[in-house]
Parts: C-alpha cells; structure tokens; sequence
C-alpha cells in the first residue's frame, strides 16, 4: 500500500507540474487581456511538434531551447495582429479567433506531420532508471520534466513578485489604463506576456512529447482539464495554479489507484432486481470515473468558491 | 455549335466517369485515420491497398478492378455512420472496417437497416478485426461476416494454454472501457474459473479507450497488487503505451496479448527486456513456418515497410474473390450467399470456414511469444531484432465456439 502512496505522488507531482507549465501562461493571459486563449493548448502541441522537428536536425537540448521560442515568436504574432486588432470588438470577438485558431493549428500540425503518432524519443542521456524504489523504477527523463516545472515555477514567481517587470504587469492586469498613463506600454507589456505564455506551454510540449504522445489530437486531449486548473486555482493567481495543477495531478492519479465503488461501500445490490442502469452506477470503481474527477472539482468550485482557491476578482 | 461543344464537353467525361464506376469495386474502408487509432487503421489501410493492387495485377475479381476507398471515422461509432452513408453515396457496396467493437455494432445495424430500407441496394459489411462476440451472437445479421477469431474464441485459445502452466498464479486484468474490453473481462473471469479455479485474479481494470496518454499509475497499482501475469485486449496506443510504461517503471510480469504486436508494441517489449514473456494470439504471424506465407511476409514488407499485421485482411480480400468467382457476380446478395460455409485454405496453412451460422470465421489460431529469433525464424518487428515465436498451434476444430445467432435470411 505504501508503496502504491509513494508512487502514486511523484505521478501525481509530475502530472501537476505538466499541467502547472501550462496554466501558468494560460491564467496570467485571461486576467490580463480577460480572453480565455483557446488555443493555449495548441502551442503546446506546436511545442511538441517543433521538438520532434528540431531534435530530428539538430538533437534535442537545442530543440528544447528553440522550439520554446519558436513558439513565443508565434505567440507574439497571434497578440499582435490577431488579438489586438480584433480587441475593438469586444471579448466574444476575441474568443472566436482563439477558438478558430485552435482548429487551424489542429489542421495544419496534421497536414505537415501527419495524423498518427511520432517517433519522439526520450534523449538517450536520459534515457535511463534514475532510482528504484520499492523495486520500482523511476525515469531519470521524469525526473527532468520534474525539475524543469520547478525552476520555471521559482523563476516566474521571482520575476513576477520581485522585479519591476513584474510590477508592471501585475499593475497591467488590473489597472490597465494607469499604468498606460504611468508611460508605459501596455500594448507591448500584453504581446510580451501572450508571448511568455505560450512559449511556457511550447516548453511543457518539448518535454512532455517523448514522455507522453506526440500526435496531432494531443491539444484536444490536454485543453479542457487547463481551465479547470486555472477556474480551480483562481484566475490570474499564480500560486492557485500552482496548487491547483498540484491537486488535480493528485487527484487524477490517486482516482486510478483506488477500487472503491458504492458496490463495496454498501453491499451489492439486491440480485433479483436484476441488471439495470443503477446497478452499473452502483458497480463502478473510483479508477473508472478518474477522467471525470477534475470536472466534477470544476463544477463544484464554481458552486461553492467562484473567485477559485486564491482569486481575487469575481470576473 | 458552342452549346452543342459545351454540352459534349460536359457530357463527355460523365459518361467516362459512369463506366469507371461501373467497372471498379469499390471497397469503404472505414477506420480511424486520426486520432488515437490512426495508427493501426493506417497500417490496415496500407494492408487493403497493397492486397487490392495485388488482386488488380492479377485481372482483378471477374476482370474487374478493385478501389480501397479510405473514410476516416475517429473511431467514433457515430462518425461512422455518417462516414458509411457517404461511403454509399459514392457507390460503395462493400464497407470494411475492424477498430473497434463498438464501431463495429453500430455499423452491423446500420448496414441491417440500410439492406432493409434499400432492397437492390445492398450492402455487405466484412469485418477484419472487430471481436465482440455479440455481433456473431445475438447481434448477428446476414449482412456481416467476420474473419478474426472472436474475443471468445481467443480466451478459449489461451486459457487452454495457461490451465498447463502451473507458475500463473495472481493474474490481472486490464482493459479497454467499452463493449470489447468488458467482454475480454468477463470471458476470462468465466473461463479462468472454469479451467484453472485456484488463479486469483489480483485486479480487474477497465479504462477509457484510446484517451491514457501515461499508463504509470496503472503500473504502479499492477505492481502493487503483486500480479505474476497480466490479461489484456488492448489494442493501438492503448497497448504500446501500457508496454512503454511497464518498461520504463521496470514492471516484471507475463503478459497475455490480444494485440501486443501492434505500433509501438514490440519496441517497447524490447525495452522491457521480457525475453519471451510477452504472448499474442493471432491466427498467422510472421515467423509460423508456413513457407508461401513467409514468402508473402517478405515480399509485403519489402513493398510497403510494415510487418503484415491483419493475415486475416488476406484471407478476407481471397475468400472476397473466391466468393465472387463461386456466384459469378459480385452482387453483394449473391457474394454473401456464395460465402456461406465457404472452406477456405487460410494464408498460415490449415482449412478455415465461413461458418453459415454466424458469419463467424473459423481458422487455426497460434499462441506466440516475443523475444530473441531462433535460427529459422527470419523476421524481426520495428528493427528490434527480436521478433515472435510460434508457443502453440490451435486448430480450426479446437477453435470453434457455439453461437446463439438466430439469423434472419432475406
């Protein structure tokens, strides 16, 4: 059983601070600008893709230093004659375009690598067990990912809260027009930020490609569960999406682990009433319904706790 | 006389167009060409197409040629309705399709359906991998016919083959969540307890399909519960993702495949270093020893750069043409009537039937392991340099399961 706990938190850990890489972009962006970025998740698979693409020409460490900026620039382009031009029209405007640009990126990701999975691999100096515990092991390239999302953690919450950069985006994302006021340029400060955002999740895509699937559905699959991170853990809080990425990595992977059912918490049902659809309700395991968890917190953080585990503002 | 060229030269290519339609037979390949599934259903498109340019070669079926047609259905059973109809716009007759049982019984009753509403028009679903027993059950219809061994058949095969190894002891069951998946569950729990009373069965998971992208946690409660032997019917990503993470955790357990020689499969046995612990059954496999099916093997791989996954889309596109070449006609009312207890000598050696029944297809099944090649074994997988190994052979009579069909005949 223990050895079940143990393992089960450095996945958990793992998967939380995947998810953490790209809920932090994600959650600065929507504060900011107000736009939920439909297409967060398709920068990460473009991160994925332009690793594959950069690992197969010029092997993965500089992949994983360009791919991340690639993506950026893009990142950049999308704010700056996207966005920005469509701003006019209000926040609908705005969400249409993400939404359309999703579908668009999905499309051509499949039209230049195709539909099925790549051969992305694990870089061989790290392809080896990094620990054993309990006769386990544990991968040293996991261990990378896990690493990574902690110094990006570290590094964006020193810059966020210790630097005047920091300052004045955090003045931009609710006072927009002082600080336009103060001199600066809050055009500049939002492309820049768009473009630190999704070069995070081009990042989280890098490294999570030869660990994970790289294939042109992989945004589809991640999008969703990125704003229940950042609804969760409050929109525009750092450290709420940090630890929301945490419980939700948690929670997804200890909901695999567990067997529990209503069946074996109360008896099975009355045989003679025959199968029907509250016998398959009664007899489903917690690990079944574990996609389904995350939705379920989202639902009722939003009953309970609308501003999030550490929002701020209500909107 | 400029309306009489224009005319003529829209007339014209209509009628070339309306002839090629006549002549060809077009065969919808409906199958997930995106998504989780691409994979395998890109590897069977290649398979179709490579046997009809075989057929096409050879003067086709009763001289005329044969069109794979590919329509992408993202294994979605919905999607695949709406991919079927098109199919038949376009003036497909013949639907094939195999990834996913759950595709498969939405299309064995929308080809039922669509035979009923459109007499003349019918159309013949052949299916070359869906193995819900159900759809050769009480889901049969006259109008599909099925060439793999059904889930049950396969269990049959293979708990034959653990009541002899005395060493399986904690077994545990992992699988897909959805009707194939629930079936390989309960028929190994049924025939587990019937052949073998004393295994213990450790774990019994049901997944969602085609969605895991990190298959550790479930290792890690696999390992947890102490497993000495792993059941499985997954299939595509499904599969090589299980494999990847049992490799990558270290996990040392048997394992008893459906599919583990799927994309991705191999590589990541050998990963794990399971030297002939990880079993498949198929009814053919590269190394068999059936000399014209290593012949066949070696001249597929050279053509199209994959291992002949589907031995059985060969028997089906053959027994297709015998069927055709029997009833003089590929009208498909006559084709299924001509392939109705339809003998057939299969592409690994043995005598298959079309069992008239069911439409279930009965053919010699093998259990083989993967791991390090013997001297007359020529074919590795995925460049890993192992490849797999014939354990066990079973043959047609042994491989036969009762069928509750009641057909309905037109």
């Amino acid at each position: 059983m223990l050895e079940l706990i143990v393992i089960s938190t450095l996945n958990g850990v793992l998967f939380g601070m995947l998810l953490f890489l790209l809920s932090s972009g994600l959650t600065v962006i929507f504060s900011m600008m107000g736009v939920l970025n439909f297409a967060h998740a398709s920068f990460y698979m473009l991160g994925a893709f332009f690793g594959f693409q950069l690992t197969r020409w010029l092997g993965f460490w500089p992949a994983l230093l360009l791919a991340p900026l690639l993506v950026g620039a893009i990142g950049m382009a999308v704010e700056r004659y996207g966005l920005r031009n469509t701003h006019k029209h209000g926040h609908v405007a705005e969400l249409l375009l993400t939404f359309g640009l999703a579908f668009a990126i999905e499309e051509i990701v499949s039209m230049i690598w195709g539909k099925t999975p790549l051969d992305y691999r694990v870089p061989a100096l790290l392809d080896f067990p990094a620990f054993t515990i309990f006769s386990t092991n544990y991968p040293a390239y996991k261990l990378f990912m896990l690493s990574v999302s902690i110094a990006i953690f570290v590094v964006l919450l020193v810059v966020l809260k210790r630097t005047r950069v920091g300052l004045i985006v955090q003045a931009a994302l609710t006072h927009p027009q002082m600080v336009g006021h103060l001199g600066h340029n809050v055009g500049r400060v939002f492309m820049v930020v768009f473009g630190v955002g999704s070069a995070l999740a081009g990042l989280a895509g890098v490294i999570a490609g030869p660990a994970l699937v790289t294939q042109s559905d992989m945004a589809a699959a991640l999008g969703p569960i990125l704003f229940v991170v950042i609804v969760f853990g409050g929109l525009g809080s750092l450290p709420g999406a940090f630890i929301a990425s945490l419980v939700i990595g948690l929670v997804q992977t200890f909901a695999v682990a567990l067997n529990g059912s209503l069946a074996s918490a109360f008896g099975p049902l009355d045989p003679s009433a025959g199968p029907s659809v509250l016998t398959d309700i009664w007899n489903v395991t917690i690990a079944q319904v574990a996609p389904i968890v995350p939705y379920l917190l989202l639902v009722l953080v939003l009953i309970v706790r609308p501003v999030g585990l550490m929002g701020t503002r209500e909107s | 006389m400029r309306k009489l060229t224009l005319a003529i030269a829209l007339i014209v290519p209509m009628l070339g167009h309306a002839a090629q339609a006549e002549d060809t037979i077009k065969i919808g390949y409906i199958d997930p060409l995106s998504g989780g599934g691409a994979s395998v259903g890109e590897g069977g498109l290649k398979t179709f197409q490579y046997l009809a340019d075989e057929l096409n070669a050879k003067g086709g079926i009763l001289g005329r040629k044969v069109e794979i047609v590919p329509f992408d259905n993202k294994t979605n059973p919905q999607e695949s309705l709406v991919q079927a109809q098109k199919a038949i716009d376009a003036g497909v007759r013949y639907i094939t399709q195999g990834n996913g049982s759950s595709v498969g019984l939405a299309l064995e009753d929308f080809v039922n359906k669509h035979n009923t509403r459109n007499p003349g028009k019918e159309v013949l679903y052949f299916n070359y991998a869906a193995v819900d027993p159900s759809m050769t059950n009480e889901k049969c219809s006259y109008w599909h016919f099925r060439w793999d061994a059904s889930s049950d058949i396969k269990m049959e095969a293979l708990t034959n083959y653990i009541k002899d190894i005395p060493s399986i002891k904690k077994v545990y069951l992992i699988n897909q969540d959805y009707s194939f998946g629930q079936s390989v569950r309960s028929d190994a729990r049924k025939m587990l307890a019937a052949k073998r009373a004393d295994v213990q069965i450790v774990g019994d998971e049901l997944h969602p399909l085609l969605k895991i992208t990190d298959f550790s946690p479930y290792i890690a409660k696999i390992k947890a519960s102490g497993a000495d032997s792993v059941i499985t019917g997954n299939w595509g990503q499904d599969i090589a993702l299980l494999l990847k993470a049992a490799a990558d955790a270290g996990l040392k357990v048997n394992w008893y495949t459906y599919y583990a020689g799927g994309a991705g499969g191999p590589t990541a046995i050998k990963q794990t270093g399971l030297d002939h612990q990880v079993f498949q059954l198929t009814e053919g496999f590269a190394n068999s020893g059936n000399q014209s099916a290593m012949d066949y093997e070696k001249a597929f791989r050279a053509k199209v750069n994959l291992s002949l996954w589907y031995p059985r889309a060969v028997n089906e596109m053959r027994m297709f043409k015998a069927a055709a070449e029997k009833a003089n006609s590929v009208d498909p009312v006559k084709v299924a009537a001509a392939l109705e207890d339809l003998k057939f000598e299969v592409l690994d050696g043995g005598t298959g039937i079309m069992r008239k029944d069911d439409h279930q297809f009965f053919q010699p099944i093998y259990v083989s392991s993967f791991g390090k090649l013997a001297a007359n074994e020529p074919f590795d997988e995925e460049n890993t340099g192992w490849g797999w190994h014939l354990v066990s052979k079973v043959d047609t009579p042994q491989a036969m399961v009762s069928t509750t069909c009641k057909m309905t005949r037109p």
